[in-house]
């Protein structure tokens, strides 16, 4: 069974992945929350054009989006050269890069999770809890909270998926660097451009399988268990 | 305790455009649906801001939009009961009935939780979900939810309409409890007569978004000029008195009041407690002379004050019963053949009397 043992490329790019899904997904969070509010709540002028930014990642081929980000968070673009000399930041050829362009891949679904879940929300329970003489931001962390977490916790697994699978967008903007932005699905691609790569490839699609699949039973349960807290006793 | 409503608002077609003075106590808002009751309680409680008006409680003024000013809802500390119990699906029973603590000033003086729970009889539900709860458990475990963020006021819409009938009089016992042992002033909104009659000591009624009556409740019943046919031939007397004898073999107490003394069967009250009486109007008959051999229990004397006509062939009349106002409904040609007229001499044969402990 040699040929399951993992290389130590194989391995950091298995490790690298699970970081860039991770950071994404933690950091697009409260932007995700934040936007899907005001998708789902808001009333304001350009409500549609915000929707359609939002969900343009999700049809624009991925290597159009890699390319815009490149062409914004560059080092010369106009967003890369403010935070890299104000902030420090940098994600060109970093795996902060891979992070963003996972994060801004995945938001679409995230969001969508996330709205649709405030949409179902009843609002007449909020305006009970602000009659107990909760303000509105109490209103939002202990009702309306608890009760869009399944959609936001499924939502997040959506983003966690998409973001392992990203490769178009991570590899137009940020490369195919081993140990810096070379994820799991790039490390597949490397594999099957070389002669005798098909064992690496084979290995790390089963890694890439059998992550994805938990992530699904993680999600399964934990929405069972949220369910069950809601519904019954 | 004053509380000073005055709010005109519009929907739409429909103007909305009441006021009223309440004291402590409970102050029903009454009228049929459509009469602009709920939209006049949602805006005392913040949940609507009206086009023009002002509300005040006490000195403290919540809504002035001459001046601009308008106090959210968070920040009246209103209690409110919904229509529906609106209960919170993922806290418990407990976790409901604590919520409003949480956000109640410090120098509040809350209800105590024990003393809450006992008056409504929800001890044995507080680890249970709303979701298994029935509807009558979920409007008391709302109802002590109101009450336990120490409002100033408690605002409750229709909070029957709901259920049915056996869960509406599984309820009614406990918010008289609410009423006579608590000393938070109450608005109560509400379409059926029997449950003001049970309940308020104020009454007022509206029609089309504007107030048509307002006093005390015993004034407002009876009059003839209720709001719909239905509630006229609900109408009736509310008279005050006092126990003065319990017979348990035959479930009968005897009340006294101003001038006479009532039998009123099936009650199970103590001596000495004070109750108030409702008589529907139109289950009081009138004799010219002092009928016998009648089955009736209570056959009261008086004198005619006063006749009033409606539009449906039925006539109410006012009597003075050695200063008890009884109220009867016949119809205009029972008055014609008795030829009733103020100041003639009557006998009141009341066939039914509900009796109210308070």
């Amino acid at each position: 069974m040699d040929w399951l043992t993992l290389s130590e490329e194989e391995l950091t790019a298995i490790r690298l992945s699970l970081l860039v899904s991770t950071v994404a997904v933690a950091a697009s969070l409260p932007f995700g929350i934040l936007v899907a509010l005001a998708l789902s709540r808001g009333r304001f002028v350009g409500k549609s054009v915000l929707n359609g930014i939002v969900h343009l990642p999700l049809i624009l081929p991925p290597v159009v989006t890699g390319f815009l980000l490149l062409i914004l968070f560059g080092r010369k673009g106009p967003i890369g050269a403010f935070l890299d000399q104000y902030l420090g930041i940098v994600f060109s050829f970093r795996w902060t890069g891979a992070a963003l362009a996972c994060a801004v891949m995945g938001f679409p679904l995230l969001v969508r999770s996330i709205r649709l879940s405030l949409d179902a929300v009843d609002r007449k329970l909020e305006d009970a809890a602000g009659t107990l003489g909760a303000s509105p931001i109490w209103v939002f962390l202990t009702v309306t909270l608890p009760l869009i977490l399944p959609g936001v916790i499924a939502g997040m697994i959506l983003s966690f998926a998409k973001s392992m699978g990203e490769f178009g967008a991570t590899i137009t903007f940020v490369s195919n660097i081993p140990g810096e932005t070379q994820t799991l699905s790039a490390a597949i691609y490397t594999f099957t451009q070389v002669p005798g790569g098909d064992l690496g490839a084979m290995r790390l699609t089963i890694v890439a399988i059998v992550i994805s699949m938990a992530a699904l039973l993680a999600s399964e349960f934990m929405a069972h268990m949220i369910g069950k807290r809601v519904n019954f006793e | 305790m004053t509380l000073s409503v005055h709010v005109r608002h519009r929907f739409g077609d429909f103007h909305l455009d009441a006021g009223f003075e309440a004291e402590g106590g409970v102050t029903a808002l009454f009228g049929r649906s459509g009469s602009g009751k709920t939209s006049l309680v949602r805006a005392i409680a913040g949940l609507i801001r009206p086009d023009e008006g002002r509300i005040a409680l006490d000195g403290d003024v919540l809504v002035d939009r001459k001046r601009g000013l308008f106090v959210p809802k968070h920040r009246r500390r209103f209690g409110y009961v919904f229509q529906e119990a609106r209960l919170f699906p993922h806290l418990t029973v407990k976790g409901n009935l604590t919520y409003g603590r949480w956000f109640a000033p410090r120098d509040a003086v809350p209800e105590r939780f024990d003393r809450v729970v006992d008056l409504l009889g929800i001890g044995h539900l507080l680890e249970r979900r709303p979701a298994n709860l029935s509807g009558g458990e979920r409007q008391r475990v709302a109802i002590g939810r109101a009450l336990l963020s120490a409002p100033r006021l408690l605002l409750m819409d229709e909070p029957l309409a709901a259920l049915d009938e056996e869960r509406k009089a599984e309820i009614l016992p406990y918010l008289e409890r609410l009423r006579d042992e608590t000393n938070v002033p109450i608005v109560y909104v509400s379409h059926a007569v029997h449950e003001v009659a049970q309940l308020a000591d104020r009454v007022v009624v509206l029609r089309d978004g504007r107030v048509e009556a307002i006093g005390p409740v015993s004034e407002v019943l009876s009059r003839p000029g209720l709001p719909t046919a239905a509630h006229r031939r609900e109408a009736g007397s509310v008279l005050a008195g006092v126990v003065e004898a319990f017979d348990p073999p035959h479930r009968l107490a005897t009340v006294r009041l101003k001038g006479n003394t009532i039998h009123v069967p099936n009650a199970t009250v103590e001596a000495g407690k004070t109750v108030r009486l409702h008589i529907p109007a139109r289950d009081v008959m009138l004799a010219t002379s002092r009928p016998e051999g009648i089955s009736a229990l209570n056959i009261l004397e008086g004198t005619i004050e006063a006749i009033a006509d409606d539009d449906e062939g039925m006539i109410t009349v006012r009597i003075d019963c050695g200063g008890d106002i009884v109220h009867a409904r016949v119809t205009a040609l029972s008055g014609e053949r008795l030829a009733l007229h103020p100041g003639k001499t009557v006998f009141a044969v009341i066939k039914t009397v509900a009796l109210d402990p308070r």
